[in-house]
């Protein structure tokens, strides 16, 4: 009851999230003077490897980099930062504002938020790893869009802010790291492994032909962000019950995989009115994937599957 | 008594289930436990109670922390 209470608070509090994806959401590319510094890792480590004799130059004898200086050519940006901090408990969440000069700092959101972390306020919480769109750790709703803060550009246009907050309708840990044990708890539920009790028949692996392969294509790619399930308003309202693209695309691809023997009982398990049936195909969900797969069709083909079986 | 409400009984829900938690713990260490969930509750005595938000995100929390000093690993605890 407090839960569902909760829940309806939020959503008065966020509905100026829930603003659509807008189509010609261009983000342009912020400018970074030191082009050196994006030469792919392997180059850099081949002038330094194979190399012994060379050794380190001793910082006397090599010119120092300076910080540009903040002048007319400084292009100041505004972020406004959701913070709440859960050692103060009856303090309101609130929105801060940090302004930073985008030619000091990298391109994407991800390089802004932690160089406000390292240079501004040590406070700013929020969950990183990969910097490079593998992990899902940083998935935040930046300017009304569910993405990864490491996959989205800054927007070059300094006349507009950006505004950053958590994942929407998830409960907020601190700052932008939200509550992930129900979604985890979900994808625990659909068994997301391979089941089978039959040996392989040459006693070695478990073999597939290509095409099979194939149908996991647009599937295993998914990396786990939240940023779909969060993004689907059925499950903004249903998130006891209802398991949410990003949990159901995982199902489809052990339903999909040609090598697991349980399928039936996948698709069993899936056949009430919450689980699967919750999906209005609204289709939030493949909008806003950052890494571009199509939960909403992977849904349609545990329907489709379901209703010829 | 008077008439509680729904939050107000969670609430209640909660302290009755941490004490009898307790129970479960090694007979020397149950004193250790009990201040303990008693004290964490006194912490936040001073919550206004319309803070609805307030007490949902303690109330969150608790069940969080009872969930985990519930292990049966977890034979004493020191402040």
């Amino acid at each position: 009851m407090a839960s569902t209470r909760a829940l309806a608070r939020l959503a008065t509090r966020r509905t100026a999230v829930v603003r659509p994806a807008v189509s010609s959401f261009s983000r342009g590319l912020a400018s970074v003077t030191d082009t050196h510094a994006r030469e792919p890792v392997s180059k850099v480590a081949e002038k330094i490897v194979p190399d012994r004799a060379a050794e380190v130059v001793p910082e006397s004898k090599t010119s120092t980099v300076r910080e540009p200086t903040p002048g007319k050519d400084a292009k100041i940006k505004t972020f406004h930062i959701y913070r709440w901090n859960p050692d103060e408990p009856s303090a309101k969440p609130r929105m801060q504002t940090y302004t930073l000069d985008l030619n000091k700092t990298g391109p994407m959101m991800l390089d802004a938020l932690i160089r406000i972390k390292n240079e501004v306020d040590p406070t700013l919480t929020f969950r990183r790893s990969c910097r490079e769109g593998i992990c899902g750790s940083c998935a935040m709703n930046i300017d009304g869009v569910n993405t990864l803060a490491c996959l989205c550009r800054i927007p070059t246009d300094t006349s507009k802010e950006s505004r950053i907050y958590p994942l929407p309708h998830m409960y907020v840990v601190k700052d932008l790291v939200p509550d992930m044990t129900l979604f985890y708890k979900q994808y625990r539920s659909i068994k997301p492994y391979l089941q089978r009790e039959t040996p392989a028949p040459d006693g070695r692996e478990y073999r597939q032909s290509k095409a099979d392969r194939k149908k996991l294509d647009g599937l295993y790619e998914c990396i786990l962000c939240a940023c779909c399930s969060t993004s689907c308003p059925s499950y903004w309202w249903n998130q006891e019950e209802y398991l949410g693209p990003a949990v159901l695309l995982q199902s489809y691809r052990w339903i999909a995989d040609s090598r697991d023997e349980k399928k039936a009982e996948r698709q069993d398990a899936l056949n009430n009115s919450m689980s699967l049936y919750r999906c209005h195909t609204i289709m939030n969900c493949s909008r806003t994937c950052p890494k571009g797969l199509n939960p909403g069709l992977a849904i349609a083909e545990i329907k489709k599957s379901m209703a010829f079986a | 008594m008077a008439r509680l409400s729904g939050l107000q009984r969670d609430v209640l829900a909660l302290y009755r289930e941490c004490l009898r938690a307790v129970r479960e713990k090694p007979v020397n260490s149950q004193s250790h436990f009990r201040d303990f969930a008693r004290d964490e509750f006194r912490k936040h005595l001073s919550v206004n109670k319309k803070d609805f938000a307030t007490i949902e995100y303690l109330l969150r929390s608790g069940r969080r922390k009872l969930d985990r000093y519930r292990d049966p690993e977890i034979r004493d605890i020191h402040r």
